[in-house]
């Protein structure tokens, strides 16, 4: 067993949450600090009682004990407003910032297919797409890789009650953000996203519907073993992750519908939709751990300021 | 019903709503020809665009004949009074298709949303009604939810700049009632400067009663599609409705035997099958489930052998929204599995 990495949590909602219980049972993560605005909030109360050192002063309450902390990971799931000056301040501290939001400062990591090569690299900022480029990504790249593909469609289904009130009032950065993802890590020439809100109740469990177009005749056999071996690579850190039907073959283009189930560590279930966020990041920070561990990565020489 | 003197403003949905009836396939030749005859008849507002509206182009829905772009650019400088409105649903258009659409000279920006979720409309009526556009909420689906429940959504709409809010049958699924409850609420509870409309689907036959209903409770906006060709079994048909206008003394502006002319001559030749109410286009305005999933539902049944009412009855029962075609040959997959289980 390595050495776990320490982590500061900002963002003390629910998707911080969420996280930290995540965080708290990795063989890899020892998360130390919960950082927050609001003094009363329950989420800082939630994890002064997990035993985490909690502040209400944003970032800057806790730059001075970073280093004395030996803080090295931090996961930012404010909002892309406040991102760049969270980034900026503790990168310069050599803590690498694992960015939630849709801020997309850094390069994108979908950990199964691109998040080793981050690692290799010690990017010190990785931003986490969006909650449906974490669940369809993957499948796009899982045909990819096996031959070329021109374009490629995601339709993310979510529960209303899983839709916060930043990207409701900035949907197009979802729909934007997904569809570079679709091209920059799917490996798609061309992209689209779709997003789908549905009210019902009880809340829906989050559905994928990812539709490739190839350049050439679809080799059946080699795309449904790539596509096999990529869901389960992604139930490594989310289990609930399952193909529902597909793929299925129609000419050039090939489908997969997807459920995403989250554990339900704070969020409800059907949230598979932001369970799959905050896991993808803890994958995430695990890598650089596991790298640091097996001696691949050094991390950020510290002096004390 | 006494609405004599009212004044109505009708909207052809016959090139956007019946692009889900073609596939999408409106070819640019029959869309000039269509908004043309429109144009000549006196219809005030038109609405192009992909059937699911700018940027619907996709796998998921279908790619169409031709982008939203071309076909904007084809039929607008040819109309000589008609103004043009394009249809936008957040999650599939963005604010630069938006921006396009203003760019080749749409008059009428339709924001659409899932009956409960009219928040993420913010940014898109925002720009609208900053652009100058007449810029209209369109709450679809607006039969699940409750009158006051409506409202609620409604208010959000009308608090981010929409001139105009429609309570949507996207089903067709309202009866009368339902209709007058909903329009005169709102008519009752907005801004009295904010118009209303509403906008039908034919699967019971209530096209035009509903409309009517619409009209008394308040509405000024009344959307249909010139042949009745629409999603499902269609929209109000505009020849029937305006006729009946007429004999109550309804002014809408265009010409009766013009526009039947349109729809005889022009509409009803190209499309691909009667648009009417067959046992599929019955169970959707029966069950209350989306129009549009009709052909998807059907060729789901060509496909895997699962009957389409059996499809819809599902969709209706798993309450799905607009957009979800995805989900009807996931179910066909999923039903023909336990078929298949059960043997």
């Amino acid at each position: 067993m390595g050495k776990k990495l320490r982590a500061a949590i900002i963002g003390s909602g629910n998707i911080g949450t969420d996280l930290l219980m995540k965080a708290m049972r990795s063989q890899w993560i020892e998360p130390v600090w919960m950082v927050g605005i609001e003094p009363e909030s329950e989420g800082l109360k939630r994890a002064e009682e997990f035993g985490m050192k909690t502040t209400a002063g944003g970032v800057d309450g806790m730059l001075d004990q970073v280093v004395a902390d030996d803080i090295r990971i931090a996961f930012d799931a404010t909002s892309a407003y406040v991102h760049a000056e969270n980034s900026r301040k503790l990168n310069e501290l050599g803590v690498i910032m694992i960015d939630l939001t849709p801020a997309a400062i850094g390069p994108f990591c979908i950990p199964p297919v691109n998040l080793k090569a981050h690692a290799e690299k010690l990017e010190m900022n990785v931003n986490m797409v969006t909650c449906g480029g974490q669940a369809t990504i993957p499948m796009v790249a899982a045909v990819s890789r096996v031959q070329s593909v021109d374009y490629g469609e995601i339709v993310a289904t979510v529960a209303s009650k899983s839709v916060g009130p930043g990207t409701r009032m900035n949907i197009d950065e979802f729909t934007r953000t997904t569809s570079a993802g679709v091209e920059q890590v799917g490996g798609a020439k061309k992209g689209k996203a779709i997003i789908i809100i549905n009210p019902a109740e009880p809340p829906l469990v989050m559905r994928d519907t990812i539709h490739c177009l190839t350049s050439d005749e679809p080799d059946q056999e080699a795309i449904t073993r790539s596509i096999n071996e990529m869901v389960k690579a992604v139930q490594e850190y989310v289990p609930g992750y399952r193909l529902v039907n597909g793929p299925i073959f129609d000419g050039k283009r090939v489908s997969v519908f997807m459920e995403v189930e989250g554990l339900g560590d704070f969020l409800p279930k059907y949230s598979g939709n932001l369970d799959i966020m905050t896991a993808a990041g803890l994958r995430t920070a695990e890598m650089f751990a596991e790298e640091t561990t097996n001696g691949k990565i050094e991390l950020p020489r510290r002096t004390s300021r | 019903m006494d609405l004599k003197g009212r004044k109505i403003t009708v909207h052809d949905m016959s090139l956007r709503d019946g692009m889900h009836a073609k596939q999408h396939q409106i070819s640019i030749e029959q869309m000039q020809a269509v908004s043309q005859g429109l144009d000549d008849a006196g219809v005030p507002l038109i609405e192009v665009t992909h059937g699911d509206g700018l940027g619907g182009a996709s796998v998921n829905w279908g790619f169409p004949a031709a982008s939203d772009e071309e076909y904007l650019r084809a039929v607008i400088p040819n109309l000589k009074r008609t103004k043009v409105s394009a249809l936008l649903l957040p999650g599939v258009g963005t604010v630069d298709h938006l921006k396009m659409a203003a760019d080749c000279g749409i008059a009428t920006i339709r924001v659409a949303t899932h009956c409960t979720e009219a928040d993420v409309s913010f940014q898109h009526i925002k720009l609208g009604r900053e652009m100058g556009l007449d810029t209209v909420g369109f709450l679809m689906m607006a039969h699940m939810i409750e009158p006051d429940q409506l409202l609620e959504q409604a208010l959000l709409m009308e608090s981010y700049g929409a001139n105009c809010i429609y309570a949507t049958d996207s089903a067709g699924y309202m009866l009368p009632d339902d209709v007058t409850a909903r329009i005169s609420l709102l008519r009752d509870k907005l801004q009295p400067e904010t118009e209303l409309g509403f906008h039908g689907h034919h699967n019971l036959s209530m096209g035009i009663a509903n409309s009517l209903a619409a009209v008394e409770a308040g509405a000024n906006r009344i959307d249909c599609a010139c042949g009745g060709m629409g999603a499902g079994a269609g929209n109000t048909p505009m020849e029937v409705f305006v006729a009946v206008c007429d004999r109550m003394g309804i002014e809408t502006g265009v010409d009766i035997f013009k526009i039947a002319d349109v729809a005889e001559e022009l509409v009803t030749p190209i499309m691909d099958f009667p648009v009417r109410i067959d046992r599929n286009a019955l169970t959707l305005g029966y069950a209350g489930v989306y129009s549009s999933f009709l052909l998807f539902a059907k060729r789901a049944e060509e496909k895997y052998g699962i009957p389409a009412r059996d499809l819809l009855l599902e969709m209706g029962r798993l309450k799905m929204v607009g957009g979800q075609e995805d989900m009807i040959e996931d179910m066909a997959l999923t039903m023909v599995k336990e078929r298949d289980a059960s043997k």
